[in-house]
């Protein structure tokens, strides 16, 4: 069973990391082939290739490259310094992992206003739309100077661009399952003459789990992307986004790509962590598990 | 006794009723002129070919569609009072249980809803599921039972209720000829001994035969009744009873009235 899991995975990284090889040389050769012209020589492709894979400011750092950078700033590096990726993933995901309860509440919040009054259904469903059209990067500079300005730095901003990014598939996600119970089982409450609550909570809200859990996957990867943007416009010192900003800077392309791997590995894992609680749950409420 | 005495309150009684949903191919006329009354301790059904308006009068009497002509009165009352006195058990086609509660948490759904206590709660759970066969089922969860036993879970369902009426719409419908014999014995049992007013739709001659008082022949288009059809086999019906003449005479009966129903259309 694992095994035929793993396999398809391991084949799919070993592709990626192949074609990234391929096109580290291919980006990073004319950069070599310059630098020998200025020195008056000609230079082989069996030379070329090992000097496009140790350049200092690659335009496409090699695999192994980024691989000893993140080696080098999680395990060599203690967890305070601010020298550590551990240290900004941390930074990171303290703000997603708050904007993302923050989201998660106020879209089941949204949802459940939506699912039981026609005219929160009528007036929210449109704005709710709307505000996710703006786009992110125009939005996250004003949320931050705007906090700023008022005193209000560091996490709870940064949170908040993750609360707007996660609220809204959370609210979609629960508008849905709050509506999926079965006409014959809405009905079943009806002859009980069950009021709004008790066909909320013995009917609604369980027939809504699922929905949850699938659309808390999509918040919390929006949520890390939300972190992420918010520490961009502020030049802030620690955090993922920082690290971007700063390697952006100074043209450390190696720290780019490190930062980028990690934070797709920390979405990897959240998204699979809410999957796997959502996993538990299902089975500890009976659900029949799909076949494996 | 058996049948009940003409003297038997009616418990349901409907004159005149009409009901038409408007549809967006327009209006489908689904009971037309429907006057029937049933009296306490009565087991009803009602047959007819499919789109004739049975599940509608069904629903109409649980409150779950409202006629549009017509009157119509459960108990005395109006159906949307006697539904919140939970005059009736409304056991539908499918199981509908939920699939996240155990068959006990289900039985005991509709109690939490009444809002009785824990011991009062275990108490009549564990008394309706004996009467279905299904003790020692209780931490299951519905897909671990076979579709009969679901069936049979949604009727100790409805019957913690301790209703006096029982509204039961094709609750055999999908199940075989071997697990619907029984189950119907079961229910003749249950009738027996609760005296109980049962309302009953089936597609099924012998099934309306062996366990009705009264058999009401609906037709289609629009849905109405097309002859009622008085039925008593006694208080002792073994299914054997099914091939006796006084049986088979009534199941012609009823095959003549379906057939008349529909020849006029
Ligand atoms: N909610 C509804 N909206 C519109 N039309 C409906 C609705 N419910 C039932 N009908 C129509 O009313 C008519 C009677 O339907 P009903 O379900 O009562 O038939 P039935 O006798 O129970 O049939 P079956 O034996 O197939 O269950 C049908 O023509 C059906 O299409
Ligand atoms: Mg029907």
């Amino acid at each position: 069973m694992i095994r035929s899991r793993i396999l398809p995975i391991l084949t799919v990284v070993a592709a990626i990391i192949a074609v990234w090889y391929a096109f580290a040389v291919i980006l990073n050769a004319p950069f070599e082939r310059s630098a020998a012209e200025r020195a008056g020589e000609t230079i082989g492709f069996v030379e070329l290739l090992p000097k496009t894979m140790a350049q200092q400011r690659p335009v496409l750092p090699a695999p192994h490259q980024v691989a000893v950078e993140i080696w080098e700033t999680t395990a060599e590096k203690s967890i305070t310094s601010k020298r550590s990726l551990i240290y900004h993933a941390w930074v990171t995901l303290s703000a997603t992992l708050l904007g993302f309860m923050m989201g998660t509440a106020l879209g089941i919040l949204l949802a459940v206003g939506i699912v039981h009054s026609r005219v929160l259904d009528k007036s929210m469903m449109p704005w709710i739309i709307t505000s996710q059209t703006i786009p992110i990067l125009a939005l996250a500079p004003m949320i931050i100077v705007v906090f700023n300005s008022v005193g209000v730095t560091g996490l709870l901003p940064k949170a908040l661009i993750s609360t707007y990014l996660s609220f809204f598939p959370v609210a979609v996600g629960m508008v849905k399952g709050l509506r999926s119970p079965e006409t014959m089982h809405m009905d079943l409450m009806h002859t009980y003459s069950a009021n709004r609550a008790q066909t909320f909570w013995k009917l609604r809200w369980p027939s809504s789990v699922p929905f949850l859990f699938t659309s808390m996957k999509i918040g919390i990867a929006a949520s890390l992307v939300g972190a992420i943007v918010g520490e961009l416009p502020t030049g802030a010192v620690a955090g993922l986004g920082a690290r971007l900003l700063a390697g952006s800077y100074y043209g450390q392309t190696v720290q780019i790509w490190s930062a980028l791997i990690v934070a797709a590995v920390l979405a990897g894992l959240l998204v699979g962590l809410i999957g796997w609680i959502g996993g538990w749950l299902n089975r500890r409420m009976g659900v029949r598990e799909a076949r494996a | 006794m058996l049948s009940p005495s003409p003297k038997a309150e009616t418990v349901i009684s409907t004159s005149a009723l009409d009901l038409v949903f408007e549809t967006n191919d327009g209006p489908v006329h689904a009971l037309s002129d429907i006057t029937l009354d049933i009296k306490k301790g009565e087991f009803v059904s009602l047959i007819g070919p499919s789109g004739c308006g049975k599940t509608t009068l069904l629903r109409v009497i649980a409150d779950l569609e409202h006629p549009t002509g017509g009157t119509i009165s459960v108990n005395g009352l109006t159906p949307h009072e006697a539904r919140l006195k939970r005059a009736y058990g409304y056991v539908f086609q499918a199981a509908a249980l939920f699939p996240w509660r155990t068959i006990a948490d289900n039985v005991a759904l509709p109690l939490e809803v009444m809002g009785l206590d824990r011991a009062e709660r275990d108490a009549r759970v564990s008394e309706n599921l004996e009467l279905v066969d299904l003790a020692g089922f209780e931490k299951k969860f519905p897909w671990q039972l076979s579709g009969g036993m679901q069936q049979r879970a949604s009727i100790a369902r409805a019957l913690a209720v301790q209703p006096d009426m029982l509204l039961m719409d094709e609750p055999f419908g999908a199940l075989d000829e071997i697990v619907r014999d029984h189950l119907n014995v079961q229910l003749l049992k249950l009738w027996a001994a609760t005296h109980k007013t049962i309302v009953f739709v089936t597609h099924s001659i012998p099934e309306a035969v062996f366990l009705s008082t009264k058999i009401v022949v609906m037709s289609p288009r629009p849905g109405r009744i097309h002859e009622v059809i008085d039925c008593n086999l006694g208080a002792d019906r073994p299914l054997e009873i099914r091939e006796t003449p006084e049986f088979l005479k009534i199941a012609h009966q009823v095959r003549e009235g379906l057939a008349a129903g529909h020849a006029y259309e």
